[in-house]
């Protein structure tokens, strides 16, 4: 049996299924992420002083407890991993497939950067005792940031399948495969938009 | 939507990012007066210029992309 709509759009929804698919799961995500969200900034309200007492330091602001350095070099890595994602695509749309595994590969290159850089700075708060349970904002911090490190390590795997063994449908249905990296894309523009809006409100505000 | 149009949408935020995250720097670099929030002030807002730039020559090489 043949599944329809895997190539071309349906004609009520004007879309193929895999993007129609991957529209809801970000409709799911923004709720789940818009809800730690709103969890952070109800917990912000009722704080005395944020981030406030951290074993028995007081800190004034959230760039006293985390390296804003750090933080900035993950965005710029991610923006420019999004930039790559998005040339894969193109690449893909002009039939160039090798520059599609150049470019793709460059972006779970970035992502894997992303989350060693994000390793350090974990491994670095804990060398200094600074754990979830000692404080709202740590436990905010590690949360928010943590769940969205999984997400870029899904988007990694997702990546590295169309990368790798997943390439394979470029010579059987390359439509197909393109909408595939285009869904991949959707994603993966929604976990960086994320952390757009996490590293001026972690470690800035 | 298209990953062209979710694209042109992240640009944008990351320019409002880039500039922000500028002004904070050169706001810091104003009461704190170090050296590092005047550079990273600067080379901020550069991106943000950088950015919009690259976003304007990414419609114009995908012209020809569907919005949808």
């Amino acid at each position: 049996m043949e599944i329809p709509y895997t190539t071309t759009a349906r004609p009520d929804t004007g879309l193929y299924n895999a993007k129609i698919g991957i529209w809801l799961f970000l409709a799911s995500e923004v709720m789940l992420f818009g809800g730690l969200f709103s969890a952070y900034i109800f917990l912000r309200i009722g704080a005395p002083e944020w981030p406030g007492t951290i074993l028995g330091e007081n800190f004034a602001s959230s760039f006293d407890v985390l390296s804003v350095p750090i933080g900035t070099f993950n965005t710029m890595v991610l923006i420019a991993s999004s930039v790559t994602v998005v040339m894969a695509w193109a690449q893909l749309m002009l039939k160039d497939f090798k520059k599609f595994r150049y470019y793709m590969g460059l972006t779970i290159l970035l992502a894997m950067v992303f989350l060693v850089v994000k390793g350090f700075e974990y491994n670095d708060k804990f060398v200094h005792g600074y754990f979830p349970a000692e404080g709202t904002f740590l436990a905010v911090y590690f949360t928010l940031t943590g769940l969205h490190g999984l997400h870029v390590l899904g988007g990694v795997v997702v990546m590295a399948y169309l990368w790798g063994p997943g390439a394979k449908m470029w010579e059987t249905n390359p439509q197909q495969f393109t909408n595939r990296v285009e869904v991949a894309g959707l994603y993966w523009h929604f976990v960086d938009l994320v952390w757009i809006f996490l590293f001026p409100t972690i470690y800035l505000l | 939507m298209s990953l062209k149009t979710v694209h042109i949408i992240f640009i944008t935020a990351s320019v409002l990012l880039a500039v922000g995250f500028g002004l904070w720097a050169l706001n810091h670099y104003a009461t704190a007066g170090s050296i590092g929030y005047l550079l990273t002030g600067i080379l901020s807002v550069v991106s943000g210029v950088v950015l919009v730039v690259y976003g304007k020559r990414f419609l114009q090489k995908l012209s020809h992309i569907s919005y949808l």
